[in-house]
Formats: structure tokens, sequence, C-alpha cells
């Protein structure tokens, strides 16, 4: 399998802080990795160093051996590497539909001037996004709600709109920032099988995530954080056996306090 | 708001026959011919407020317009008065040469937000009075005055537009011109607001950051909105400067620019014609305050705040609200 993403070295210091320290792992083409650690571990920072919305102090990353970081996030997403959002990031005051059409932007063949003048590659554009749009909904169980505004929308069904968002800037990888945060059981299981079908379209996915039944069942291969660092990385069994990252979701024998 | 096209055109049609032959034909008949410097003013005006719309409409709220506006007004005065060119010339270039002045000074600043962007916006206005008051080329104080009125404009032979001074009505016929730059402005402006740089723009303002992940240059889109804001803020500039014949550091301050964003409020900020007709109400109402004397400001002020609770989306949500019930 070849290798989508590259990840060598990287590193981002806040001031005195190290969030994420000479972190280094590759995503495979057509793979769904996930990246795990507890609370402050530095997730949300490599996340958002992935996905151009921060820039690395060193290292850099690499989308099928050509280097995105340290680029602005649309030129970004231009290359191939989108991410969702945590929570409700969404065009709220816009119909759902209306919300996936616009997010169709890199695909558009016309320029501003031709979409004002509405000349026939804008039309075109125009007609291509708005069936792409109605597939999309489809593939995500979003079509029935398509003319509601999106603010109005419940919870899972705002989180499939953000991958529906994603998907439409027809991504090389696509990066999910907690997909399963706030689900219960039965939406989390809904939400596995969507992203389950996304790989199967072709798409290479990167998660960050905390809820570890989930992720144990959905990743094929599992990159653990620890304050700022890599402290394993493998299958999912081989991750549920490892010594180091047992102690660091439950925390090391305490002398102390006599454990 | 959607109508379905027949309608949409019959209103079209309906609105430029009034503009052009009812309230001219009104005003001829009932002699009050003043009236047409109060219209063409709202009409001019109207267009300084649609660019600040355009702003609004990218989430920014803009208290600068008057810079520009005088900007433009100094732009021709100056081409007219001291280079000889023709005023029809002057219009389009004080126009861009706004736009390019709102590049230069969008880039900086449009990466700020909310009311920090405001404030920066409303220092603008002022710091445009303090430049024409202290630059040699802009006359300090006294002005420039004794422009002379628009001439001839002629293309291949053909004459377009007479000589302004030789016309017997020539508030009628600056009357046609603002109305008519009027309604091409807003002809654009409902042409950008419908087309997909309309959603664009929407995108920017619920929601920039997920904006650029789905690959919007934001900010481009920004400065190309402010670009043509302040491109109709200094061609309404402009013909006030021939109107007037004159142009001071004081022919637009900071009220003017907040006044702009009033007229923006009060028609409603997600309706295109809302700076339109936001500017007439606001500048009819407070002639009409006028007889109140004294206390015009602040009844002004009062109705203003009653206004923007009652009706938050602006008057044109009185039109929509209307529709959904009927």
């Amino acid at each position: 399998m070849a290798e989508m993403l590259e990840v060598s070295g990287i590193t981002k210091r806040f001031g005195g802080l190290v969030a994420v320290n000479n972190v280094s792992f590759s995503v495979r083409e057509k793979e769904i990795l996930s990246v795990i650690g507890p609370n402050g571990a530095g997730k949300s920072t490599l996340f958002k160093l992935i996905s151009s919305f921060l820039r690395p102090t060193t290292g850099e990353v690499r989308l099928k051996g050509e280097r995105i970081s340290g680029l602005a996030p649309h030129i970004a997403a231009r290359r191939g590497v989108v991410r969702t959002f945590q929570e409700t990031t969404i065009f709220k005051n816009m119909s759902v539909r209306d919300n996936v059409i616009i997010a169709h932007h890199l695909r558009s063949k016309a320029s501003l001037f031709g979409f004002f003048l509405g000349t026939g590659t804008a039309k075109a554009d125009e007609a291509a996004f708005g069936q792409s749009a109605d597939e999309i909904l489809t593939l995500l169980g979003l079509s029935s709600l398509a003319h509601e505004i999106a603010r109005n929308l419940p919870h899972g069904h705002l989180r499939a709109l953000g991958i529906a968002i994603g998907l439409a800037t027809n991504p090389s990888i696509l990066l999910l920032d907690e997909p399963f945060a706030g689900m219960n059981h039965e939406e989390t299981m809904r939400m596995v099988e969507m992203v389950r079908r996304l790989r199967e379209r072709g798409l290479t996915i990167l998660l960050v995530e905390h809820d570890m039944p989930a992720v144990m069942k959905i990743s094929d291969r599992l990159v653990v954080l620890n304050f700022g660092q890599k402290i394993a990385e493998g299958t999912p069994s081989e991750i549920q056996a490892n010594e180091k990252v047992i102690e660091a979701y439950l925390g090391s024998e305490d002398e102390a306090i006599g454990l | 708001m959607k109508l379905n096209r027949n309608t949409r055109i019959a209103a079209v049609v309906a609105f430029l026959a009034i503009v052009f032959i009812t309230v001219p034909a009104a005003i001829s008949a009932s002699g009050r011919f003043d009236l047409y410097y109060t219209l063409t003013s709202v009409a001019l005006l109207s267009i300084a407020s649609a660019g600040v719309w355009l702003t609004f409409y990218i989430g920014r709220i803009n208290i600068g317009q008057g810079a520009y506006a005088l900007m433009g007004g100094y732009v021709s005065a100056i081409l007219v008065m001291n280079h000889g060119w023709s005023f029809w010339l002057t219009l389009p270039v004080a126009g861009l040469f706004c736009a390019a002045a709102s590049v230069l000074i969008g880039l900086p600043i449009l990466r700020l937000r909310g009311v920090y962007f405001a404030m920066v916006t409303l220092v603008l206005t002022e710091v445009a009075r303090l430049l024409a008051l202290a630059l040699p080329i802009t006359n300090g104080a006294k002005g420039i005055v004794s422009i002379p009125l628009p001439g001839a404009l002629s293309v291949f032979g053909i004459t377009l537009i007479p000589d302004f001074a030789t016309l017997q009505n020539s508030r009628l016929a600056f009357y046609l011109l603002a109305v008519t730059l009027m309604v091409v402005c807003f002809a654009i402006m409902y042409r950008l607001v419908n087309s997909r740089i309309g959603k664009l723009c929407q995108s920017l303002q619920q929601n920039e950051e997920l904006a650029s992940s789905i690959g919007v240059n934001i900010a481009n889109l920004r400065v190309i909105a402010y670009a043509v804001s302040s491109f109709f803020g200094g061609v309404s500039g402009a013909i006030f400067a021939a109107i007037s014949q004159s142009i001071y550091p004081s022919s637009f301050t900071v009220t003017d620019s907040v006044n702009f964003m009033l007229n923006c409020f009060l028609g409603g900020l997600g309706y295109v014609f809302g700076p339109m007709l936001g500017t007439l109400v606001l500048y009819f109402g407070w002639d009409l305050l006028f007889q109140t004397g004294q206390f015009q400001l602040l009844i002004y002020s009062g109705l203003m705040i009653v206004l923007m609770l009652v009706l938050p989306n602006g008057l044109l949500s009185l039109a929509e609200t209307t529709r959904k019930k009927g």
C-alpha cells in the first residue's frame, strides 16, 4: 500500500510548552488511522498541524510526497487534505443542501467573475454541484433534511453534515475531529458504518478520537500520543496489549497511595 | 425572498417606471423642484450604503464608507480642476482609485473581526478628513470650489449626454444620472448576491474557519468584497462633488459613515434592496421630523432604537412575514 500522508518529526511549541514533540507516522492509502491519547496529549494540536491550521515549529507533513505543512488552510484543502470540525461548525443559516453545494468550491471550473456573469461553465458547475450534493446527502442519510436550515438539525445529523461538507471538497484524505464525541451507542454505531462506507469509496481517513470502543472497531491502525509524544503505533490488538498505552490511560502504579 | 420570474420582472418594470417617469412627472406637475435634489441625494447615498451592506454581507461592520466617498469626491474634483479631465472619465477613475486604496487598507484590517474592525473603519473616516486638511493637493480647509458642471459625453461623435451647463434643468439631469447609477449599482448587487459569490460571502459571514477548510481563499474574497464596496463609495462621492460643485474635508464625516451603516440596518441586512429602502426612509424621516425642532434628534434616535428592537432584521423583513401569513 502506498503512503498517502507522511508526518515526519513534527514539533509544535507554544512559548515554553511543547504541545507536540517530534511525532512521526504515516497514513497509507485507503486506510483508517486513528490518533488517540488522554486529554491534553496534543491530539488537537497535531490535527491542526496536519490540516495546516497551525504551522509546525519543526518537522513537516507531506501528502503524496509533496510538502503541505506551512501552507494556508485553503491551499492545503486544494491539495487534498480536508478537515472536519468538532461540535457544530457548519454554515448554520444556510439550508443543508446549500451547505454541501458551497463546499464544492474547489471543484469549480468557472472563475468568480464567470459566476457573476452566469457563463456556460458557471451554469454547468452549478448543475454538477447540485447533483453531487444530492448524492452525498443520500450517502450520509441526509436527503430527507436537504431543505432544512442547518441550525435546526439534531446533533447526530449535524456531525454527518460536517462530514458531507468535507466530502464535497473531494479530498484525498479526510481528517475527522472527534466524530463520535457526545454520541450515544446507537449514533456511534451509525457513524462507524458511515466512516466505513467512505473508505469503501476510496477515501483515506485520519481521525482523532476519545471513544475507545468505537476507535478499536473502526481503525486499521492507531497512533497513541501522551504528553505530546508518540508512545505507540500499531493495530488495535497490538495497542490493546501495549503496556505503555495502558499506563498512559490508567496511570502508572502509584506507590504513594500504596497501590 | 424568492419571487417567481414574472413577478420579479413586473416589479423591476414598475420600479423603473416610477423612478424614471412617475417621479419626474409628479415633480414637474407639483412644481416642487427641490425634491429633485433630495431624491438625487437619496439615490447617491443608497449607492454608498449598498457598498456598506456588502461588507456586512461578509460579516464585517463597516463604519468607514465616508472615507471613500470623500476620497472619490477629491479624486474627481482634482482631476477635473487640475488636469482638465472630463467628469465622465473621472467617475470610474474615482471609483477605481477608491477600490485600489481599499485593497491596500483592507489587506491588513480585514483580518480583524467584529468590533475591532468596526473601530478601525470608524477611524478611517477621521483620517481621511485630516488628510484632506493636510495634503497640499486638496487645498486644505478651503476645499476645492467652483468645479464646473459635467460637460458633454460623446462617443464616436455621438453625444450621449449633453453638457449639463447648457441644460435648463440640470437638477433633472443629475436626478436621472443618480437614479440610473443607483439602478445599475443594485442590479450588480442583486446579481452578486444571487450568484455563487453571494453564497461564498455568506459562508464567510457564518464561519470563516470552515470556509477556509473547504478551500475558499477567505482573505482574497474579503478584499474583493471590500473593494467593490469602496468603489461604490467613491463613485457616489464623485457625483456629490459634481452636484455641489465643491468638496471640503467636512463633506463626508463620521456622521455620514454612521448613517450609511444605519441605512443598511434599517432596510435589513439580509435583503439586497435593504440599503435603498433604508436610505429613503431615513432621509425623509429626518426631514419630516424637522418640524419638531429641538426634539428632532431625540425623537429620531428614539424611533431608531425602537425599530431595531421591534424589527431587528430591518423594514424588509415586514414584507416577508406578511407574505408568509398570506
